[in-house]
């Protein structure tokens, strides 16, 4: 039998640093196919041997430094040997995959050499997740930088209320003094102003059904709001041509585009709000049903105004991905190059649809104006998405629910969950 | 004597009935619930209605071709015979999803990975909210990125994968031009569709218990095999339904991919040639081009892709509900 294991023991055994000071596990001689956790569950630790110093797994130190570099650089070298002398690769992009898993490999080899084997996957592993979020968040600015740079090259303010009315491409870029999107911005506000007038009431019934009243139907309901966010933006679309558009209830015009926008806005922020009614403290509710208050009461008076800074957010969110749909204006708000400021009647220009209707041509004038166009609309987006961002930060800085601000933007928290 | 309340209760008929208190709820209660109520299942009305009335005006082109439009390519709409149907764009919707989920899923992984793991606390919600705005940046967007800036970069890249990665059957190609293929599109899909994925993986990763990924510290375990051994597979349930859900934006996804792609009807397995065609960008080029058979065509085509990505998205709500992270078994 062996005796039991003391603090004592632990504290008298030697020590041995490791060179690096950096071994991963243990400089014991535990055997490869035995796992240190049988180890210890078997109770003998002294056969563990040594109990190395506690290892910081986040240390990197200069000499980590020096190794990715020193890796980098040589497969840099290797690579460009490889494919510039041998196999003559065209494109930038073909040649950075290659350094990039080049690169990987020599820095596992390298690390395995110089510190162990753990801590050489452990890095490659923390290497490979850490350009993964690199790569999607530099190839998201890369596109807002891109189209900024594109964009605002023949942007000027009068860009924003001209029409496309009197548009001749055949003029070169002195078009860009007499041309603008103004009749686009018209319509997109328009749409997306209608539809959100439509969404916002019935979104947040829902998700006060869900949340608030509860009861039957509620796991029914909250799986075809999951189910309706999914659905395509060009079938939101081609349903609105096939219910009105068809049978001639409704011509081409703005308003039927914001019954499709409408139909993409309603699970999202049905979703995004039912987060932010999760947030609000059970004890608020308590309280004022504890006071005799009726649930429509605790609900109009204490839960939204409680709650009022997230749906907001939950809002802007919405509004913000509605303006920049392309699909559905395709069969619904048709597009106009002049002004058509009732969205009642008649074909209605929109942002996203004078950039799909001007990006495929030949001549390089129209996808300038493509580009400013572009520009406009991502500015448009940026300036609602930060808009909800600082709402949410705002109300926190009052003393409001921290969480409440973040809610929308954790909608994926009510799928999980 | 029944005013002192802890008086011993008394028996016989002297003792204090309970009070009744009142259940039923109000009348403006009543009708605050019924209401609420009636607004969700208003929502099922409206996905009922999108179903209903795809299928019933896109009902006469199915009548006109029979079982054949599934077995059909082509947009013959306005003669008789009529020959048009619905193969080349299925086909060609579900190789770019694939593709797309291919490339899009392990990068959106990783950086839910990074995001939840790795990320200093002080950046972290800077990080976030620049992949969340991948989710805010409009489709048109990126099909205008991908048309003039990505596509010129990189067919040379493609070309090269032809001439020296052929071998692999479907890295085939017959001839150039390079642009305009499934993969092109599949990439940018892929990209498009990361900022979901990694905000339904973020919330599974989140929810692994705290007991186990600190006892696999304890253990002596590097923060990568604790990822692989406690993260991951708590969150395997979650990462297959998070996949779905990309899955489901990526088949109905439009601008981009018919931004890319041109209309002819291929079906072919190599994914670098230039042509194809999938439902979603087939419907918004040929819009108003084939006539009153045309439209039900499209409109049939618009039932296809909403049944398709109902179904992925249902499947997928419910891979996600069910896994929720061993939530329960924290020790």
């Amino acid at each position: 039998m062996t005796r039991p294991v003391g603090v004592d023991d632990l504290l008298g055994a030697p020590i041995e640093v490791h060179p690096n000071g950096n071994s991963a596990v243990a400089t014991a001689p535990v055997r490869s196919d035995e796992s240190l956790s049988h180890v210890v569950l078997s109770g003998d630790v002294t056969r563990a041997g040594p109990i190395s110093p506690p290892r910081r797994t986040r240390d990197f130190g200069a000499q980590g430094v020096a190794l990715l570099a020193a890796s980098a650089l040589s497969a840099f070298a290797v690579v460009w040997v490889l494919f510039y002398q041998l196999t003559l690769l065209s494109g930038a992009l073909g040649f950075l995959i290659c350094w990039y898993a080049c690169f990987l490999a020599v820095f596992w080899v390298v690390t395995v050499q110089v510190v162990d084997r753990s801590a050489a996957t452990d890095r490659v592993a923390t290497t490979l997740v850490a350009s993964c979020a690199a790569l999607v968040i530099g190839v998201l600015l890369y596109i807002v930088i891109w189209v900024v740079l594109k964009g605002v090259a023949h942007f000027s303010p009068g860009f924003l209320w001209r029409t496309l009315a009197d548009y001749q491409p055949a003029e070169g870029t002195a078009l860009f003094g007499k041309v603008g999107v103004g009749q686009a911005i018209v319509g997109t506000l328009e749409e997306v102003g209608l539809a959100a007038l439509m969404a916002v009431p019935l979104a947040f019934l829902t998700a006060i059904f869900l949340n608030e009243v509860g009861g039957w139907g509620v796991r029914f309901v909250r799986t075809i709001v999951t189910a309706m966010s999914g659905v395509p933006s060009v079938v939101a679309g081609v349903f609105i041509y096939a219910l009105f558009i068809v049978p001639h209830v409704l011509g081409y015009s703005g308003f039927a585009a914001a019954i499709a926008l409408f139909v993409l806005m309603l699970p999202s922020v049905t979703r995004t709000s039912e987060e932010v009614l999760r947030v609000v403290p059970g004890g608020l509710r308590e309280a004022s049903l504890a006071l005799g208050a009726s649930e429509w009461r605790t609900v109009r008076q204490v839960v939204l105004p409680t709650a009022r800074s997230g749906l907001i957010t939950a809002v802007v969110l919405g509004v913000a991905i509605a303006a920049g749909e392309t699909a559905p204006l395709i069969f619904t708000a048709f597009g106009n190059n002049d002004m058509n400021v009732n969205a009642f009647h008649g074909p209605q220009g929109a942002l996203p649809l004078v950039l799909y209707q001007n990006i495929f041509q030949a001549q390089t004038v129209v996808v300038q104006l493509a580009f400013t166009a572009a520009f406009v609309l991502l500015m448009i987006v940026l300036i609602l998405f930060v808009l909800a961002r600082l709402l949410g930060r705002r109300s926190t800085r009052k003393g409001g629910l921290r969480k409440l601000a973040k809610a929308p933007f954790n909608w994926a928290k009510g799928l999980v969950s | 004597m029944s005013t002192d309340t802890l008086a011993p209760p008394s028996v016989g008929r002297d003792a204090p009935q309970p009070i009744a208190v009142p259940n039923d709820r109000s009348r403006e209660d009543k009708i605050f619930r019924a209401v609420a109520r009636t607004a969700g299942f208003v929502v099922f009305g409206i996905l009922f209605l999108i179903g209903f009335f795809l299928l019933y005006r896109g009902f006469p082109a199915l009548r006109d071709m029979g079982f054949r439009y599934f077995t059909t390519s082509g947009y013959g709409t306005i003669h008789k015979p009529y020959h048009f149907g619905a193969l080349a764009q299925m086909y060609g919707t579900v190789v770019i999803a694939v593709i797309a989920v291919i490339l899009g899923v392990p990068i959106a992984i990783g950086t839910a990975l990074f995001l939840t793991e790795y990320a200093p606390i002080k950046t972290r919600s800077a990080l976030i909210a620049m992949v969340d705005l991948g989710a805010a940046i409009p489709s048109i967007i990126f099909g205008l990125w991908a048309l003039h800036e990505l596509q010129p970069q990189i067919t040379g890249t493609t070309s090269w994968m032809v001439r020296h990665l052929s071998f692999i059957p479907i890295f085939q190609a017959s001839s150039p031009p390079f642009n305009g293929s499934f993969f092109i599109a599949g990439l940018v899909v892929g990209l498009m569709i990361v900022p979901i994925v990694a905000s339904v993986s973020r919330e599974v990763f989140s929810l692994a218990p705290p007991g186990e990924r600190e006892g696999a510290y304890a253990l002596g375990a590097t923060k990568s095999q604790m990822i692989r051994n406690v993260i991951l597979p708590f969150g395997r349930g979650g990462i297959i339904g998070a996949s779905m859900l990309g899955l489901g934006r990526a088949l109905g996804e439009t601008i981009a991919v018919s931004v890319i792609l041109g209309l002819d009807y291929q079906i072919s397995p190599h994914i670098l040639e230039h042509g194809g065609t999938s439902v979603a960008s087939f419907i918004a080029t040929e819009f108003g081009a084939g006539g009153s058979v045309g439209t039900s065509d499209l409109l049939m085509l618009g039932f296809v892709l909403f049944t398709f990505t109902l179904i992925v998205n249902l499947v997928a709500s419910m891979v996600v509900n069910r896994s929720r992270s061993g939530k329960g078994v924290d020790l």
